[in-house]
């Protein structure tokens, strides 16, 4: 059985000329059939732009220069517009951070549903009326046939989201891109989400890419785990692994600069700096400037994903860093 | 320590009017509405400590705020700082010195910095209000020495905000709040827009701030795990009302209020990977017609009819004090014991 999504090195640059920045460098992964890949990262790692790139959502001067994407076996970069129309909302499905900018306001939710129902499979007003209804009540709205009629203004936020989730399932989609699904969200509400979108993903057999900046709500639903540093990943594995030993010095400084309420820390560990800007990628490894473990070989030459126990990390050093003595350089 | 209080909070109310237009009331014979925001609220912070409030949106922390730092006029009660009431300042200079000791942090860094100006304006900006510095020369020197304490250079006084990334404005933001040497500086979700990387360093270098320049903070969060990284006192509040507050240690790792036990256990965790979180059921209600009763009654796994008619007060409970029956009742099943945060151990390093 093919994945059911297949990146392969996708590149993505701001503006079409030869020497345009690259945002998004050479990115290649797997979604598994049924799988929920988690997407981290901080703010500007292009995390929303690799979802944006397989909808086919890229806005000019953004443009996909290289790579292939594929949707259960199916090359879907460089379809048509029109084309590409079908399988969003048919076999792919989308869930975005805030549930306002998805929703039309002026529309019923319920005319959002049967239409967007109706546009993908080949059903009447009736039958499409009553999928809906029956998609509201598996995403928990109470009182659904009542909420048919009911505008999104009129709905909470954490209803909202339900209603868009609805949206994104609605055609049994095999894949749905979750972008920040629940940072919008109380936490209260966030974890009724979460639970949500893992419930769906599993009842339906969809599989999810669900990017999020948060380090919880990927312990809490995802089978493997992408971490994405300056539009290339960093580290990738199951997320039991890479949550527990992350082997990458930038998903350990990740890890570590949460706030653990079990123990109280003085002051917690910081990664020094920030992200490189787009186009001022540093040369060698784009993380040397603000890792602690950085050498001379760091400093010259870009590290490929190499496997590190069931993990694969773009560094030349992977590992535990109490294990990690500054003189002794690589063997290899 | 006990003794040396900077911010008093006292039965402090703060209801908005969202009253149809009287004519429309007379013709549909509807009542006046009121969105209560804050309800009869009380708490004190000792100087140089962290006061955290915890709620969900809504729940009015932010109104609270506000009424601290003197935007929001309370209905009735006071709020008094260093032993001062705030409002009702009978002359200019006493209402300046009050507001000089008092700034705030935004969760937005990108709309509470001006766009258009340059840092360093920015950042001189309440100095020049103040009129605490005497000319041009001065004021440029202070900026550079408030960038410098935040972590940045005295040279970025010449930049523009947009050529900041979100934690570095944040960081400016801090040096415009420091710039008049506050007593308290109350941070509305000060890390709540950034990445955890960034959250981490901001945090670090509040917990400087407060050292060197003996600050004390009122944190208003949603999150508990800056809470418990933070917080020296906790104020959890629902629909307006404190539900449970006391010492951060004890009230975290001992909760007694059904809500404060449900906001912990609904908080994710990456060390606890694979664990089910209860979802805590529904929404919280309107504050415009706030149930009578417990407030958070329909959500509560514990309540009864006692729950549904009469509103529990807030009790001492040992060093917190809690506002519920079913733990005056005894009703309260106890805490999980396996995860308790181990805060004590800690508390002695600060």
């Amino acid at each position: 059985m093919s994945p059911a999504l297949s990146v392969n090195g996708l590149t993505v640059t701001l503006g079409r000329h030869q020497a345009a920045p690259k945002v998004i460098d050479d990115l290649s992964f797997d979604v598994g059939p049924g799988e929920i890949l988690g997407m981290v990262g901080e703010s500007g790692a292009g995390k929303s732009l690799t979802g944006q790139a397989i909808l086919g959502l890229l806005d000019p001067p953004l443009h996909m220069a290289g790579g292939r994407i594929e949707v259960a076996g199916e090359r879907i970069d460089g379809l048509s517009e029109t084309a590409m129309r079908s399988w969003r909302g048919r076999r792919i499905g989308a869930v975005f951070q805030d549930p306002m900018t998805s929703l039309n306001p002026l529309l019923t939710i319920g005319r959002q549903l049967t239409e967007t129902i109706r546009t993908h499979l080949p059903m009447n007003a009736a039958s499409a009326r009553e999928r809906a209804i029956r998609l509201l009540s598996e995403v928990g709205v109470p009182a659904p046939e009542e909420r048919m009629g009911a505008y999104p203004h009129m709905l909470s936020g954490g209803m909202r989201q339900r209603v868009v989730l609805a949206l994104a399932f609605a055609c049994d989609p095999m894949l749905v891109i979750a972008d920040e699904p629940t940072t919008a969200l109380d936490v209260s509400i966030q974890a009724q989400i979460v639970g949500l979108l893992r419930r769906m993903c599993r009842e339906r057999g969809a599989s999810v890419m669900l990017i999020t900046h948060d380090m919880g709500v990927i312990a809490e639903c995802a089978d493997r785990v992408a971490v994405l540093y300056g539009g290339r990943l960093a580290e990738i594995g199951p997320a039991d692994t890479l949550l527990r030993e992350p082997a990458h010095p930038y998903t350990q400084g990740l890890m570590a600069s949460i706030p653990d309420m079990r123990r109280r820390v003085d002051m917690l560990p910081q990664i020094p700096g920030s992200m490189p800007r787009v186009g001022g990628a540093p040369s060698g490894c784009a993380f040397h400037p603000r890792c602690s473990r950085a050498t001379a070989r760091c400093r010259a030459e870009r590290p490929d994903l190499v496997g590190h126990g069931s993990c694969l990390a773009a560094c030349w050093m992977p590992g535990d860093p109490s294990g990690f003595r500054p003189e002794a350089t690589h063997a290899g | 320590m006990q003794d040396d209080v900077l911010l008093a909070v006292n039965n402090l109310t703060v209801r908005f009017d969202v009253s149809a237009p009287a004519l429309k009331r007379l013709i549909t014979r509807s009542p006046r509405r009121f969105v209560h925001a804050v309800e009869d609220v009380s708490f004190t912070v000792p100087r140089r400590s962290v006061f955290a409030l915890v709620g969900e949106s809504g729940c009015g922390k932010s109104t609270l705020a506000r009424a601290v730092v003197g935007v929001e006029r309370p209905t009735s009660g006071h709020v008094s700082l260093a032993g001062r009431r705030v409002s009702g300042f009978t002359t200019r200079a006493a209402e300046r010195t009050w507001r000089s000791d008092v700034q705030m942090i935004f969760q937005d860094p990108q709309s509470s910095l001006n766009p258009r100006w340059r840092v360093g304006r920015s950042v001189a900006e309440p100095l020049r209000t103040h009129r605490m510095v005497a000319g041009r020369a001065e004021a440029v020197e202070r900026v550079g020495a408030l960038l410098e304490a935040v972590g940045l250079s005295s040279e970025d006084a010449r930049r523009f905000p947009h050529q900041f990334s979100g934690g570095q404005r944040q960081r400016i933001a801090i040096a415009r709040a420091l710039s008049t040497r506050p007593a308290l500086v109350v941070c509305d979700e000060p890390t709540s827009a950034l990445d955890v990387s960034v959250q981490a360093q901001i945090l670090n270098l509040m917990r400087r701030l407060q050292r060197e320049f003996g600050l004390t903070y009122l944190l208003i969060t949603h999150n508990f795990a800056v809470v418990a990284h933070m917080a020296d006192h906790v104020g959890v509040m629902y629909l307006g009302r404190l539900v449970e507050q006391g010492p951060a240690d004890v009230l975290l790792a001992d909760p007694k209020h059904p809500y404060t036990r449900l906001l912990l256990d609904t908080v994710p965790d990456p060390a606890r990977r694979g664990r089910a979180r209860e979802p805590m059921k529904g929404e919280a209600p309107s504050p415009i017609n706030p149930p009578v009763g417990c407030a958070f009654q329909q959500r509560c796994p514990l309540a009864t009819a006692r729950c549904a008619h009469e509103r529990p007060v807030l009790r001492s409970a040992g060093r917190t004090a809690v506002a519920c029956h079913a733990f005056e009742e005894r009703r309260l099943p106890p805490w999980r014991t396996s995860i308790q945060p181990d805060l004590q151990s800690a508390e002695g390093s600060r």
